[in-house]
């Protein structure tokens, strides 16, 4: 009989303050590329609970879903232990096991071979990596160019087009002022690198009164979800619609000339002389400066004068013999009103491209003037200029703008980009109050200086090149190319004619052109962290054939695969020999600002990892073993003049010894033999205690006269002079023509010495344009439009980017399969019902998933998340999981190469910086036969585990064991 | 049957979620699954994590749907977990108390050691906070982090559950909604926070903030008519150019 018992307390005496852990460790989360300060709290020495860290400039305290679910990837059944021989042929999965010193050995001995015959037959490419300045610097202390890590396929036409054009970008490189922007444009972001601070940032803008958050986004999820204003734009398209609101901003005559002429080249003159070899570069005065038109005196001078009155329109006679009789120049602003004010970017005129109503460009144009001139803000902080003037008062555009990969990864993205800053200078809105905000390190010079090793003669066998392999090209001179052929000297053709601008490398490419043996064959393909034979791949299919294609007499394409990675992931089979990391959890790492820095707005900052857990494997962290590597194979850095390892100590003596500069190394806190320096610094023996004491970050906060204008402010460049963040503390010039692509126009036209091969002249002439223009992405000019009517994207889940590994037993439960979404009527029109199976078709592949409508979409794109769909067997997970059996993979839709007109297959890639054009997509949907097939496609066979999985459970029951026991549990 | 609490102090704990900042992203859902997996209900347990179809129990669950047709749709994420609600059927519906209300602060708890696993509850909460755990035979739900909001070994800062320490948008709110003055009750006064399904008359604590109405910045169009700003020719022409070469100087 049941009785009525007292609720007060059920009879149960509930403990309120249990002890949470008897151990407390800061460390850095690598559960994404956001970088946040987590809190571990350890009980017995087992993982209780992680926490965002209150006092981390990242995120504050909190932390997102993934950095929660840390404790799951500790302990998944996928990582790896030991390290791997293949015993069977590639791609079948056969490994043994052998020991780190054979494992060491056999890499001593490839490695060697190469080194001391040909530096480039090592090819050595890093994925997801937070270490680049260390694995650049082995790259070129090993003396190959073949280096880069995913970048090129990641976003780079978003930090080239920013760095050539305002010295900074957005992600990593600014940030928007969350605490006083009015009106914030967001455009392609699902989810971001900045997934906590975006996240922390929009909970404040819409929490006060008279804001407005305007998402550009082909879907509306995530972000888009709660944007004041949702514009579901056709891909691809965003550069004409930026370039229409910069056509209604001329028009209503509603720009900053003020910033325009203090900050920006906008009245540098351009020669303007067809014909001739200096067509289109500015003029400039003997001493190299460019020159403007004062009004004021009637005569050029250097625009680089504080005080002058230059003109922002006019044509000037060139008539002194020193700037070349004949000539005539004009403002580059005048060429910049001229192209925008052209009507091929008038509202009308881009309406039915972008799917957005004239109307409404219009509107948006309006609301961005209205926010920017009519509802400035001003802060009273007095601040001196770059030429040493007093000014009494901040003033702010309260606009601010952010973008990441949907505009970045089209093959117009490079374009697409730079006129996003091009709006924002027009609106006088970067790094003002309100704005657009740097991040230190940046602003840089647009470029920055660094341009990359490699060409030839810079690659000599056993020697280390004289650079960093990735850099920042300014002329044809900087390629590197074939002195003779203008042949690509790097397998991934990064910096050829092909890719000029190719900054971050070309990850993509390096497959297929190692495969092909073109430009050259390799021998070696060094890869960590990086899942080529599944998501990170462009057409994954071809490349798991490519990575296991023999020659004629049996052996392989690509003679040898060396392949690091902490877990079982698709590409762990494909390679001839594992190094098998760690988690992050138990290394050393540095969150370094020569690599990929967490500064914010406000103040610089870095940090690193400690280890919180000891290892339960014969595990090693990645840069223990490449430092290693480097003192086996002798590399001058990583060897002593008496022949012993410079860093015997691992990651941790290199974090705290190395010096890229005198007095600069990878972290800048507590510096000097005493520890009291920062930024620069004798190296500290003891450097990492104090991180660690300091709960594993350094934090610089600027004064507030130097938190803006930082590209024009006095006393931010000579304190950015002071850390060694820019070479001299000189104004950094916003650019909106861009002279370097100028030049690369040139010689396609036949100027210079370094010339392009006859196949690229024409493509060179046309991209290599200094003020952004949009043309459509390429794929769906050389596919049948009718054939492929509908774009197909991918998107990040917020819960899974960078967390792609789906053995993670509570994130896999938020995405355990994906399906394709698409809009309703579209649906409706094809003939699709909700949970129909369909084939998604592309001219390269087709791909079978199962279909969710939605109202968010545009009607012209389907889309699904990313990299949730697995191979069966991979990552440790049953053969029957969700993940192999009804999650499907986009990529293989998606072709690494351009459909040929000519015989001559082009990557699938942006023409000036080689980005992966991911987003050109173009499908068609149809039902597949029957409707409910409920297996995705295409197929391939279950992955066999590796020596050294553990068994997955069954069950788990993590925490039972950290509680008081005797109570609860029944069975 | 299980009684209600006579003598409750008036002290009602609870949440408010602003859905108008709710991006979706989980991390509630997953922190909470993180404190709880170790905490006062461990362990959350996860059958055949690796496997085709996991089953576990998780505290907090988000949902996500769209409102309204077309370009004028709104994705909503949602997210549930308890209410703690005031006369909570799943308590008084309890056989064994297992299934209470405490009195102090109006958290809603289960009692494992004499919860027998029959999971009346979960049949008459409206709202599916229940969460039975398979292995252990018990029903679980969320405890409002019971042991961290009063636990003196946390920093009074970390007193709040770990849903509402983590969630990166600040749309999680923590305090006592039996208090009108208190912070929780202004937001839910100044936003009109609901409470869902009340019609059921079970009197749930927690409140959801509306999405706002989407901006209505209204920006005077006409100012930017060439008429009233003196432009209106195209942008390269001579008058536009005349306009720009005012006398600026750097």
């Amino acid at each position: 009989m049941p009785s009525d018992h007292a609720g007060r307390s059920g009879g149960e005496v509930v403990d309120t303050s249990p002890a949470v852990s008897d151990e407390v460790k800061y460390t850095t989360c690598y559960m994404c590329a956001c970088r946040c300060g987590i809190k571990v709290h350890l009980r017995n020495g087992e993982l209780r609970y992680i926490e965002g860290n209150r006092n981390h400039p990242v995120n504050r305290g909190v932390l997102c879903a993934k950095g929660a679910a840390g404790i799951m990837q500790q302990h998944s059944p996928a990582k790896l232990s030991t390290p791997l021989r293949r015993v069977g042929p590639r791609g079948s999965g056969e490994f043994e096991e052998i020991s780190w010193e054979e494992a060491l050995g056999t890499a001593t001995q490839w490695l060697s071979e190469i080194r001391y015959h040909d530096p480039r037959k090592l090819a050595f490419f890093t994925g997801r990596d937070q270490s680049q300045a260390l694995t650049g610097y082995w790259a070129s202390q090993f003396g190959t160019p073949n280096y880069a890590a995913h970048g090129g396929f990641c976003s780079v036409n978003m930090a080239a087009a920013g760095l050539y054009s305002i010295g900074g970008s957005f992600w990593e490189f600014g940030e928007p002022d969350w605490e006083r922007t009015k009106y914030l444009l967001m455009f392609g972001v699902a989810e971001d690198h900045d997934s906590n601070p975006i996240k922390i940032g929009l909970g404040k803008l819409k929490g006060r009164d008279d804001t407005k958050f305007v998402s550009v986004n082909p879907v509306q999820t995530g972000y888009s979800a709660i944007a004041d204003e949702w514009i579901g734009i056709r891909p691809g398209s965003d550069g004409l619609f930026v370039m229409a609101l910069i056509h209604e901003l001329l028009r209503a005559r509603k720009i900053d000339l003020d910033y325009l002429v203090r900050y920006t080249n906008a009245p540098w003159l351009v020669r303007r002389d067809p014909g001739s070899a200096e067509d289109g570069l500015f003029v400039r005065d003997r001493f190299g400066n460019p020159l403007a038109y004062d009004k004021e005196t009637g005569r050029l001078v250097s625009a680089l004068l504080p005080g002058i009155t230059p003109s922002l329109s006019g044509e000037y006679d060139l008539h002194l013999d020193v700037l070349g009789g004949g000539a005539t120049a004009v403002p580059a602003f005048q060429l910049m009103a001229e192209r925008y004010s052209d009507a091929r970017y008038s509202p009308d005129a881009v309406a039915e491209r972008t799917g957005i109503a004239a109307a409404t460009i219009r509107r948006i144009a309006v609301e961005l003037a209205h926010v920017a001139f009519e509802e400035e803000i001003t802060l009273d902080v007095a601040w001196t200029d770059w030429a040493g003037r007093q000014q009494e008062k901040m003033i702010g555009r309260p606009v601010a703008m952010h973008a990441m990969r949907g505009i970045s990864a089209h093959s117009n993205g490079f374009h697409t980009c730079r006129s996003l800053h091009v709006l924002q200078m027009l609106l006088g809105s970067i790094d003002c109050p309100g704005g657009f905000r740097y991040k230190p390190p940046f602003p840089k010079p647009a470029p920055p200086g660094p341009k990359p090793a490699g060409k030839a003669g810079q690659v000599v066998a056993g020697k280390p090149m004289p650079g960093p392999p990735l850099g920042f090209p300014q002329g044809p001179e900087d390629l590197l190319v074939d002195p003779e052929t203008g042949a690509p000297q790097r397998i991934d053709k990064a910096f050829s004619w092909d890719f000029p601008l190719a900054a971050h490398g070309m990850m993509h490419m390096v497959i297929r052109n190692a495969w092909a043996g073109d430009p050259y064959p390799i021998d070696t393909l060094f890869m960590f962290m990086a899942n080529m034979s599944w998501n990170s791949s462009m057409n994954t299919t071809e490349t798991m054939r490519m990575l296991t294609d023999q020659n004629d007499d049996g052996s392989y394409r690509i003679p040898h695969i060396i392949y690091s990675d902490a877990y079982f992931s698709e590409m762990v089979p494909y390679a001839d020999l594992i190094l098998p990391d760690t988690t992050y959890l138990e290394r050393w790492d540095c969150i370094s600002l020569l690599d990929r820095p967490i500064c914010n707005a406000e103040g610089a900052a870095d940090s690193i990892r400690q280890p919180v857990l000891k290892p339960d494997r014969d595990v090693r962290p990645f840069q223990d073993v490449l430092i290693d590597l480097g003192s086996r194979l002798g590399l001058p850095g990583f060897t002593t003049d008496e022949g012993n390892a410079r860093y015997p100590g691992g990651y941790a003596d290199y974090i705290a010894n190395h010096e890229r500069a005198p007095g600069i190394g990878s972290l800048a806190g507590w510096r000097g033999e005493d520890g009291k320096s920062h930024g620069r610094g004798a190296a500290n023996p003891n450097q990492l205690d104090a991180y660690v004491e300091n709960q594993c970050f350094w934090r610089q906060e600027f004064p507030l006269e130097h938190q803006f204008f930082k590209h024009a402010n006095q006393g931010y460049l000579q304190h950015a002079q002071e850390m060694g963040w820019i070479p001299e503390a000189r104004a950094i010039v916003l650019q909106i023509y861009c002279e370097p692509l100028q030049r690369f126009r040139l010689a396609a036209l036949g100027h210079g010495e370094v010339q392009p091969q006859e196949a690229q002249r024409e493509r060179v002439a046309t991209y290599f344009d200094p003020l952004p223009f949009w043309y459509p992405p390429f794929e769906e000019t050389l596919v049948d439009e009718q054939a492929f009517p509908l774009h197909a994207l991918t998107q990040r889940p917020m819960a899974m980017y960078h967390s792609w590994g789906s053995q993670n037993a509570w994130l896999r439960q938020i995405h355990g399969w994906n399906k394709l979404y698409m809009n309703r009527q579209t649906a409706t029109r094809l003939g699709i019902d909700e949970d129909d199976w369909v084939w998604i078709e592309s001219h390269n592949g087709r791909v079978k998933g199962q279909v969710k409508c939605m109202e968010g979409c545009n009607e012209n794109t389907v889309w699904t998340w990313n990299a949730i769909g697995k191979r069966r067997g991979a990552w440790n997970l049953a053969a029957d999981a969700n993940e192999g059996t009804k999650g499907f993979l986009l990529n293989h839709a998606i072709s690494d190469l351009l459909p040929s007109k000519d015989g001559r297959a082009m990557s699938n890639s942006d023409p000036v910086t080689g980005q992966a054009a991911w987003f050109d997509l173009r499908v068609r949907v149809t039902k597949a036969e029957p409707a409910r097939t409920e297996l995705s496609e295409p197929q391939f066979p279950v992955l066999k585990g590796v020596p050294g999985l553990q068994e997955r459970a069954r069950r788990l029951r993590y925490g039972g064991g950290l509680v008081r026991t005797g109570r609860g549990n029944k069975r | 049957m299980t009684s209600l609490p006579q003598n409750a102090t008036g002290t009602k704990l609870g949440l408010v979620i602003d859905l108008d900042i709710c991006v979706g992203c989980h991390a509630c859902a997953v922190s909470c699954k993180e404190w709880n997996a170790g905490g006062h209900s461990a362990p959350l347990t996860d059958d055949k994590p690796y496997d085709k179809d996991p089953l576990s129990v998780w505290f907090n669950r988000i949902h996500s749907f769209e409102v309204g047709v077309g370009q004028e749709s709104r994705t909503v994420h949602f997210p549930r977990s308890c209410l703690h609600c005031e006369e909570p059927a799943c308590v008084t519906v309890c056989p064994t108390g297992a299934s209470y209300k405490r009195e102090e602060d109006g958290i809603v708890l289960v009692n494992a050691d004499t919860c027998i696993g029959c999971k009346l509850c979960s049949w008459a909460c409206p709202y599916g906070a229940r969460e039975y755990d398979h292995a252990d035979g018990v029903m679980k739900k969320c405890t409002l982090c019971i042991d961290r909001i009063h636990n003196e070994n946390l920093e009074e800062v970390d007193r709040v559950p770990a849903c509402v320490s983590t969630c990166p948008a600040g749309a999680r709110h923590f305090g006592d909604l039996g208090d009108e003055n208190s912070d929780v009750s202004r937001l839910v006064a100044e936003r009109a926070g609901y409470a869902l399904m009340p019609e059921m008359d079970y009197k749930p604590v927690n409140r959801y903030l509306p999405p706002r109405p989407r901006s209505s910045r209204q920006t005077p169009a006409t100012d930017y008519e060439p008429a009233t700003t003196g432009g209106g020719d195209a942008p390269a022409s001579a008058g536009f150019l005349a306009w720009v070469d005012q006398m600026l100087s750097r």
